[in-house]
């Protein structure tokens, strides 16, 4: 089978995953489309991996370890999720905004940059 | 001999340091205690007694640390003029090698400064010991009169500790080997003076003239700083004698001499930068006599003599010279004929005889010039310490509030008698013979000016006698006019209490009119020969102008006999509205640069920090837009830049 084919599907999947992360506004199908985008870098590095016969076949140890890291993260993002569920009944992106900066009143005549809060 | 020299110019320092660091030390637990166990308000007469008793402890000591290094090195001068005179020295073919022929030099230490090196270097000739006398006699004179005039002045150890470090300076200026070392004790001078004129700081005016003395003086400094660089780099040595032996094109023997020369007028009060001494007059009246009469003004002839060779070699410095005198010798004694403060009459008088200097120096004549340098200091200075004591009595600067007090001060009477006489160039006082050398001396020139010279010479001794005359009979004659004062303000010595001044203002002057009054013939009798002829024409128009001064005056003894000069004395008084020019031409439009200057400091450079600092804050804005919190936006951002960056990297590689 010609490298293409896996290459092709896992670019389809990174650019369903970054339109994901990207559109979607629902936390858990951000992450979801996280774990998309690690799985098509791990297609990519198993079809490589065969394709160039790698014969320590590190191609296929770091999709482990990016298995493993992914499960973490999911796990602490969705645990994330849930204690901002938990808070703000609400766990659209869009409307968990509270890294603004806060835009105060501008401060005429001194010269001092105002810090970010 | 280099050793004694160095003691000479130290002791004083010496004095100043114990006079500004020691007179308070070992007297402040004392005073702190007064304070912790009396309340001075309430009069408690015990802790009163022990204050006034501290203060007078600290007088007298700050007396005795200001009068003991200075008669030591008036001592240890008269010591070193004998040496002198038993010295069998070089010919120099100056005049003084003939009166003091030994000469002795030393240098303590050699700065290398990389290129042409600094030589602390002393050295007594005739010529230093002959203006040294000068300046410990009359330093010694009025440290002593200063015991007596400042005795209820709280600020009298510093004034005292000031006046031993100006005759320090002086004594540098005066033995110095070495043309920055003799620069060192030209600017500690200029110091001094700036600090004594404006003793009463308290009064703004006081604080102005000093200022203005020492804005003035500085003006010409820069010139003598200069002028040393030119000739120290011309010799390749700032020795003086190394200077005077170097050959120095004579392009740059002018340049550096006229450069000099600003240095000259600065210090002497020489045209056109004489408006600063007699505003010099608002400090207290000994320092008048020392710095303002007879020695600091004069350190600007003394370094024209001592630097004679090169300003011989350099005929145009000589010719600006003697212009400057001419113009300078009779403009000021017009301004003092017309002058109703009796200090700025001497003020004025000391401009124009320094300009006589000037002249004789002009004429080819250092002999003359050091002569009437010398027997000028001496009737100036007594002059001046008799002033001091009229308006210690009378409590007024003002002529018109004096009068009559011919027999209320017998002393000082006859001592400024004698003063005005030497002034006035009667014999035998002093000043007739030092006059008549420095006449003979301007007859006798050859530069192209002379003539002019010559006859501005002869108008001013006529005028010179004018003033004196009329300062006199003002002064001892007529009827008394003494007002007295309630309050004396400060700058104005002291309420009218009837008497002579103490013993200790006395002496000074008697031991002062001595060499006034004998100066002369102790200069006939070491060889500066009288011409008469010269002699009784100047003597004969001397009289003229004091004799028609005491016409005037006799047929209205009350009226001023200054109203002979008519229209023309408002501009005499005013001392022909030079400062008047002064102000409206440099200082005005300074002060408008000045001005000017701080608007563009406030509009331009600080508005262009101030803007900046907005600028930022408007474009931070801007890209604060950005950051709304919602993280999509920001993957979105880094997305696109990625991108960006990747196709970069295709298109560029």
């Amino acid at each position: 089978m010609h490298v293409v084919y896996p290459v092709v599907v896992s670019a389809l999947l990174f650019s369903i995953g970054v339109y994901g992360v990207l559109a979607r506004r629902n936390a858990i199908l951000v992450l979801m489309s996280v774990e998309l985008m690690l799985n098509a870098v791990n297609l990519n590095l198993v079809a490589f991996d065969v394709w160039l016969r790698d014969r320590l076949h590190g191609g296929q140890v770091l999709t482990l370890f990016v298995i493993v890291i992914a499960a973490a993260e999911v796990g602490l993002g969705l645990a994330i999720v849930l204690a901002v569920f938990r808070t703000r009944r609400t766990v659209d992106v869009d409307r968990l905004r509270a890294l603004a900066e806060v835009v105060r009143a501008p401060d005429s005549g001194r010269p001092d940059g105002e810090g970010a809060s | 001999m280099t050793a004694v020299v160095a003691l000479i110019v130290l002791l004083p320092f010496a004095g100043a340091a114990a006079g500004l660091l020691a007179t308070r030390l070992g007297t402040r637990d004392l005073r702190t205690r007064d304070l912790r166990t009396g309340d001075l308000r309430t009069g408690d007469l015990r802790t009163r007694d022990v204050g006034a008793r501290t203060e007078r402890a600290v007088y007298r000591r700050a007396a005795w640390f200001a009068i003991a290094p200075g008669a030591v090195s008036a001592a240890l001068t008269v010591w070193l003029a004998a040496a002198l005179a038993r010295g069998a020295g070089i010919s120099e073919g100056r005049f003084w090698s003939g009166l003091l022929p030994g000469r002795a030099e030393g240098t303590l230490t050699v700065v290398e400064t990389g290129s042409v090196p600094i030589s602390l270097t002393l050295r007594a000739d005739g010529l230093s010991v002959l203006a040294g006398i000068l300046v410990v006699v009359v330093a010694l004179a009025v440290q002593v009169y200063s015991v007596g005039y400042m005795r209820d002045e709280p600020r009298y150890p510093s004034y005292s500790a000031f006046v031993s470090l100006f005759t320090s300076a002086m004594l540098l200026v005066v033995y110095a080997g070495d043309l920055i070392v003799l620069y060192v004790g030209w600017e500690i001078m200029g110091l001094c003076s700036y600090l004594l004129i404006g003793h009463w700081w308290e009064d703004r005016a006081n604080s102005r003239a000093a200022v203005k003395a020492f804005l003035v003086t500085r003006l010409g400094d820069v010139g003598f700083l200069f002028g040393i660089f030119v000739l120290g780099t011309a010799a390749g040595d700032f020795r003086i004698d190394a200077v005077l032996r170097a050959d120095i094109p004579r392009g740059a023997l002018v340049a550096a001499t006229l450069l000099l020369l600003a240095g000259v007028a600065g210090k002497s009060a020489q045209v056109p930068l004489q408006t600063w001494l007699p505003d010099a007059m608002a400090g207290p009246t000994p320092i008048s006599a020392l710095i303002h009469a007879a020695t600091m003004v004069a350190a600007g002839i003394f370094v024209v003599a001592r630097l004679y060779p090169a300003f011989l070699a350099a005929p145009p410095t000589l010719d600006v010279l003697g212009v400057v005198a001419a113009v300078g010798m009779l403009g000021a004694a017009l301004a003092a004929l017309a002058q109703d403060d009796l200090k700025r009459v001497l003020a004025y008088s000391t401009i124009s005889q320094l300009a006589y200097m000037a002249a004789a120096l002009a004429a080819g004549s250092d002999r003359a010039a050091m002569f009437h340098l010398v027997s000028h200091g001496a009737f100036k200075a007594l002059l001046f310490l008799c002033a001091g004591l009229v308006i210690h009595h009378v409590g007024s600067n003002l002529i018109s509030h004096m009068g009559g007090l011919r027999t209320a001060l017998p002393v000082t009477f006859w001592t400024m008698t004698i003063g005005f006489a030497a002034l006035a160039g009667l014999p035998p006082a002093s000043g007739f013979f030092s006059k008549d050398a420095v006449i003979s001396a301007v007859e006798h020139g050859t530069g192209p000016a002379q003539p002019f010279v010559y006859a501005s010479a002869l108008l001013t001794v006529g005028v010179t006698g004018a003033y004196a005359a009329r300062a006199w009979l003002r002064t001892f004659f007529g009827p008394a006019r003494i007002e007295p004062l309630a309050e004396p303000p400060p700058g104005v010595a002291h309420v009218f209490d009837g008497r002579e001044a103490p013993p200790s203002m006395l002496w000074p002057a008697g031991v002062l009119a001595v060499p006034a009054l004998l100066l002369g013939l102790a200069g006939s009798a070491a060889g500066v020969e009288v011409e008469w002829g010269p002699a009784a024409v100047s003597l004969a128009v001397a009289l003229l102008g004091a004799g028609i001064v005491y016409a005037l005056w006799r047929a209205a003894p009350e009226q001023d006999p200054a109203r002979l000069l008519g229209p023309f004395r408002v501009p005499c008084e005013r001392a022909f509205y030079v400062d008047a020019a002064y102000a409206a031409l440099i200082a005005r439009p300074v002060l408008r640069l000045a001005r000017g200057v701080v608007r563009a400091d406030t509009r331009v450079v600080d508005g262009a920090v101030r803007g900046s600092g907005r600028a930022t804050l408007g474009l931070s804005g801007l890209v604060r837009l950005a950051q709304n919190g919602n993280a999509q936006l920001y993957v979105t951002g880094l997305l696109a830049g990625l991108v960006l960056i990747a196709v970069a990297a295709v298109v560029l590689t």
